[in-house]
Parts: structure tokens; C-alpha cells; sequence
């Protein structure tokens, strides 16, 4: 691998240039140090918590490229197993979804309880006394982590706790987390695509508000349609808009929104009849939180990218994305939509539409984001082009949403993961 | 109404014949004909092929409003998804009129869609499920929902065409 740092990216903040290597999504080398560097070092997505609510409830999810089963046990807790037998290697769970008392592997019935406890070897008198039950459980990640129902783990043990990992990030899971009460909850249906592009195209697409008006042209032109204002707005308040490098490689965009919000931000598409209602559902979030904090839950929108995989975009309705290289140039993506768990039918169903308008492979939107990392991607086999340019609102004191401060702040975290010699990495562990 | 009201296999062929005719030609304007004022579309996750699109997270959802924004839209360039046009050639098999419901005539079909783009070529396979209704003596579809039997869109990435 290449061993001069300088080589990724270019980070001139006395010229106000800030530039990224293009090798860094085409080279297979690169991918696999990324593996090694970023994903078995990081705090990686897993699931919810909501999304196993019973004991026995689980889910089969592939993260940082591996099987793994998020669980519920019988003892309440929910852990994280890795999913192969430890006798010869064969999935013991085989299904996507489900509950289970037991996980039992097909190839020579080696059988764990919901906990992951092994409690039975067929033939067990064929073993030695140094064969220990105990110690050939299903493993788990190195750290498994849970903040407000968002579940992690990290394959390495050294890595702070998780609450430190996502530093300023905490502030604006809480603005999502808080939107609910008693809690949130991932609603079934999972949107499961891909994209013919380097899995950093996606981090720097999801929270761009640079492209929005250029990419997603035919959505404002929908809203319009549908008698959605889009310029404007509440005169009484100035435009809010920011930018924030959140620390860890996280960052966040955080915008006045013309869409409806089914957080209590009406607007005419979604019918007369619902004002009241919506009214209502703004005066309780006044109550709970003042109303500085209630117009920023209800009426600004939120793109969040957690370092180095996760994107939280709290925008028409909630979406929780995932998504990992399986190539440089091809990265499998995983969608779903999050609300309150004591949202109304009627309201959920008004989320969902609205969710679709923008959202989604079949969206008015993500298609079109879709075929620009897919450009990109095709783009780069000019060679000749080494440099990607990334420098928008460098200069500036206080960076608006559709300057790249956000990616830069992602990106300077990629590079010293990237560049930190692996021996001090060592020495510090040890 | 009657099984002898129940429309042939083969008028119900000629009108799903037709109607993949006119969407692999990109006819889409023509192909709104095809439908009722208050059509929908739907395909569902691949995860929950039988979901309720008002309790679970679909693809696709389109209400009457919406599938006439989608037409206007792919019809328009800056669709980029679909800018240049994929081509795609359907083929629709198995077709069978299982009953009605009401006025609405229930059919199945399956299918396969090729969509070529980019040089890549991509597979759709699944099932159709539609309502008919039976209009100034002709069929209409009242809905239209796809059933999807990959089990996620890769690598396809997207249905930015009509599926």
C-alpha cells in the first residue's frame, strides 16, 4: 500500500483547497485496507432494538461483511452473535427473521440456546475432558453498544466505549430519538439495492445539499405539483441552516425543510382535515421541549452521517441507511424507515407515502443519487483526472449546507484511520 | 359477476401484451389509457411480498396523482435515472383470470424484465397482480402490483423505469 500519507487527500486550509485522491475509490488495495483500518475498528450499524422486541426475536444482518445474528435472549438482553458454528463453520441460523428458542446447526446439530450458550454436542462421550462446552459458545463482536435503541458493535477492543465514538452525533440522534415518547421503531419492509459505485460516493451524497437542487430537479418540480411551497417560508424566523463537523469522521447538515414533515410540520398535500391534528402534535413537542427545541424536531430536517457507514436522514420521514463495499466499485445498500412507536395508523401510513416520494430505489429521488455515484464511478477510469475537488466554503466562517464541509470532516477521519502507522496503532492497544 | 362475465384468457392477454408493449416503447402517455382515474401501482418490498402499503415501507406506491407525476417525470429529462432511457423487453407468461372481487376482475401473470442500460443488463422476475374492471366495454387496471421475486435489487440498484 502506498506510504505516503499525503497521497489521499490534499488538505490546504491556507489556500482553502481540499482535494481526494480518486484511487481511493478504485484500488482493491485500498478496500482492503479499509476493511482492516475502518470497518474492524469502528463502531458499525447492526440494527434497532425495536427490531427484536420479544425474547427469542431475531434478525440475520451481514455487517462489516459478515453474518452475524442480532438476538433477543431470553434473559432480555440483546446481544450480537457471530453466526457460524464453532465446531466447523456452517450458519446455525438460517433464516432472515424470526424467534427461536434455540439455534440449531444443520451439518452435525451442535445446538445454543438464544443466548448464544452452547447446550448441545451429539455424542458428547466422543470428547475429552479439556473439551469445554463453555468456551465454544457463539462468539460476539469485540464490543456490542447501544445508544437510544441504535445497536452497534466493533470488532476491535481498544476502541473507546460507544457513547465516546459518537460524540457530537449523540446531539442529533437525540433530536430523532426524542420525536417519539416511548421509543422509536423500524417499520417492517426493508429496502435492499446496491449501487455500481464506491461505497464514500454514498457517505458524501447523503448529506450534500450542494446537488439537491441540480440532482433531484424533478422532485421540487413534483412538490410544486402537489402545492408544496418550496421558496419561502416563515418570515418570522430567520433561514435556518448549518453545517457541523461532529467529531470521529461524523457530520451533519440540519436546514428549514419546504416538504411536510409527519413530525408535526404540516403543509397542504397532506389534506385540511389533518391541521388540527397536526397542531396538536407541535403543541405537545412545545410542552416537552420548549419551542426552540420543538421547531428544530418538527419543522428543520436532518442528514446525518455517522463515521464511517450509518446515515441517519431524518428529512420527509425517517430513513436509517447502511451500506458496505463489496468491491471498490460495488456496495449493497440497506434501508428502512423509523418512526414513533405510538404513531397512529393513520399517521404511519402518511409517513410511509411520504417517505416514498423522495425516498427509496423506486423514490423520486434516490434513483437519481443512485445514477450519479454510478457516473462517478464510471468517471473515474480517466486516470488522468487524480483529484476529486472538495473545497466548497473552505474559507468560510460558518459553512452553509451546500458548501463540503461535512465531507471534509468525514474524509479527514478516513485519512489519519488510513494513515495512522499500523505500529503505534499496535503499541497503543498493547 | 358471473363466470360467464369474466373476461377470456386472451382478451386479458391482448391487454397485458399490449400494455408491455407500450411501456417497453417508452409510450407512457398512451400507457396512462391503459388505466383508471384511480389506479395505483405497487411493489412491495422484496422482504414482505404481501405487505400493506399503509403499514409497511414498499418501493413503489404510487396513487393516481403519483403514477401521473412518475409518467411526467420519466418523461421529462431530468429523470436522470432514466436519462438516457434504459431499454427493457418484457415477458409476460401464466397468465390466469382468477375471479372477481366486486367489479374488479382478478389476474395474475408473470414475468421477466431485462433492463439494459449502460451495458449492464439487469433481471427482474416476479408475478403481477392486477384488479381489472371491465369500462365502456373495454378492460381498465385499477391496480397494478408488482411482486418481485428477487430477493433484493442488486445489483439493479433501482426501479427508476415502470416496472
Amino acid at each position: 500500500m502506498d506510504r505516503k500519507a499525503t497521497n489521499y487527500i490534499i488538505d490546504d486550509r491556507e489556500q482553502g483547497l481540499f482535494r481526494v485522491n480518486r484511487r481511493v475509490f478504485t484500488n482493491p488495495e485500498c478496500l482492503a485496507e479499509e476493511r482492516r483500518r475502518i470497518f474492524e475498528k469502528c463502531w458499525i450499524y447492526v440494527g434497532h432494538e425495536s427490531e427484536v422486541p420479544h425474547p427469542g426475536d431475531f434478525q440475520s444482518r451481514n455487517v462489516a461483511g459478515r453474518p452475524l445474528v442480532l438476538v433477543r435472549g431470553d434473559d432480555n438482553i440483546i446481544r450480537v452473535l457471530l453466526n457460524t458454528c464453532t465446531h466447523r463453520g456452517a450458519m446455525v441460523c438460517r433464516q432472515k427473521s424470526g424467534n427461536a428458542k434455540t439455534f440449531q446447526c444443520p451439518y452435525h446439530a451442535w445446538t445454543y440456546n438464544c443466548r448464544g450458550q452452547l447446550i448441545g454436542t451429539p455424542g458428547e462421550d466422543s470428547y475429552s475432558d479439556g473439551f469445554s462446552r463453555e468456551e465454544r459458545a457463539l462468539a460476539s463482536p469485540a464490543q456490542v453498544g447501544n445508544y437510544r435503541g441504535f445497536i452497534f458493535a466493533c470488532f476491535d477492543r481498544t476502541t473507546e466505549s460507544l457513547y465516546e465514538y459518537l460524540a457530537g452525533a449523540r446531539e442529533y440522534l437525540d433530536l430523532v430519538a426524542d420525536q417519539s415518547e416511548v421509543g422509536m421503531k423500524i417499520i417492517a419492509g426493508q429496502q435492499s439495492y446496491s449501487a455500481r459505485a464506491n461505497w464514500k460516493l454514498l457517505v458524501e451524497n447523503s448529506y450534500d445539499g450542494y446537488h439537491g437542487l441540480p440532482t433531484h430537479q424533478r422532485y421540487f418540480t413534483f412538490l410544486t405539483d402537489i402545492g408544496v411551497q418550496v421558496r419561502g417560508g416563515d418570515m418570522n424566523r430567520p433561514p435556518h441552516q448549518m453545517a457541523a463537523d461532529l467529531g470521529n469522521g461524523h457530520a451533519v447538515v440540519e436546514y428549514a425543510s419546504p416538504w411536510g414533515r409527519p413530525i408535526a410540520h404540516w403543509v397542504p398535500p397532506f389534506g385540511e382535515h389533518r391541521k388540527v391534528h397536526f397542531e396538536q402534535l407541535r403543541t405537545k413537542f412545545d410542552e416537552r421541549f420548549g419551542p426552540d427545541r420543538a421547531y428544530r424536531i418538527c419543522e428543520t430536517s436532518r442528514n446525518l452521517g455517522i463515521f464511517p457507514n450509518l446515515v441517519i436522514n431524518d428529512i420527509m420521514a425517517i430513513t436509517v441507511r447502511t451500506f458496505y463495499p463489496v468491491s471498490p466499485d460495488y456496495m449493497e445498500v440497506n434501508a428502512w424507515a423509523l418512526a414513533p412507536i405510538e404513531e397512529s395508523a393513520e399517521d404511519s401510513a402518511l409517513r410511509l407515502d411520504n417517505f416514498l416520494t423522495f425516498l427509496g430505489p423506486g423514490g423520486f429521488a434516490t434513483p437519481d443519487d443512485v445514477e450519479m455515484l454510478e457516473s462517478c464511478q464510471r468517471g473515474f477510469a480517466n486516470k488522468e483526472v487524480m483529484w476529486s475537488d472538495i473545497s466548497r466554503g473552505m474559507k468560510r466562517e460558518h459553512p452553509s449546507i451546500t458548501d463540503e464541509l461535512q465531507m471534509r470532516a468525514f474524509w479527514r477521519r478516513w485519512n489519519d484511520l488510513m494513515t495512522t502507522p499500523q505500529i503505534r496503532r499496535a503499541r497503543k492497544a498493547a | 359477476m358471473s363466470a360467464e362475465q369474466l373476461p377470456s384468457r386472451s382478451e386479458v392477454e391482448d391487454l397485458l401484451y399490449r400494455e408491455a408493449a407500450l411501456l417497453d416503447e417508452w409510450r407512457l402517455e398512451e400507457w396512462l389509457e391503459l388505466l383508471t382515474d384511480d389506479a395505483t401501482y405497487q411493489v412491495p418490498p422484496t422482504d414482505v411480498p404481501e405487505g400493506d402499503a399503509r403499514n409497511t415501507l414498499f418501493i413503489v406506491a404510487d396513487d393516481a396523482i403519483r403514477i401521473r407525476s412518475r409518467v411526467k417525470q420519466l418523461l421529462d429529462k431530468s429523470a436522470w435515472a432514466e436519462n438516457p432511457h434504459s431499454r427493457t423487453r418484457r415477458m409476460i407468461s401464466n397468465v390466469r383470470v382468477l375471479g372477481a372481487d366486486g367489479d374488479d376482475i382478478l389476474v395474475t401473470a408473470n414475468f421477466i424484465v431485462n433492463r439494459m442500460r449502460y451495458e449492464n443488463a439487469d433481471i427482474y422476475v416476479g408475478r403481477y397482480n392486477y384488479r381489472l374492471v371491465r369500462h365502456q366495454g373495454s378492460l381498465k387496471i385499477r391496480e397494478r402490483r408488482v411482486i418481485l421475486d428477487n430477493e433484493a435489487l442488486r445489483p439493479h440498484g433501482k426501479i427508476s423505469f415502470i416496472l
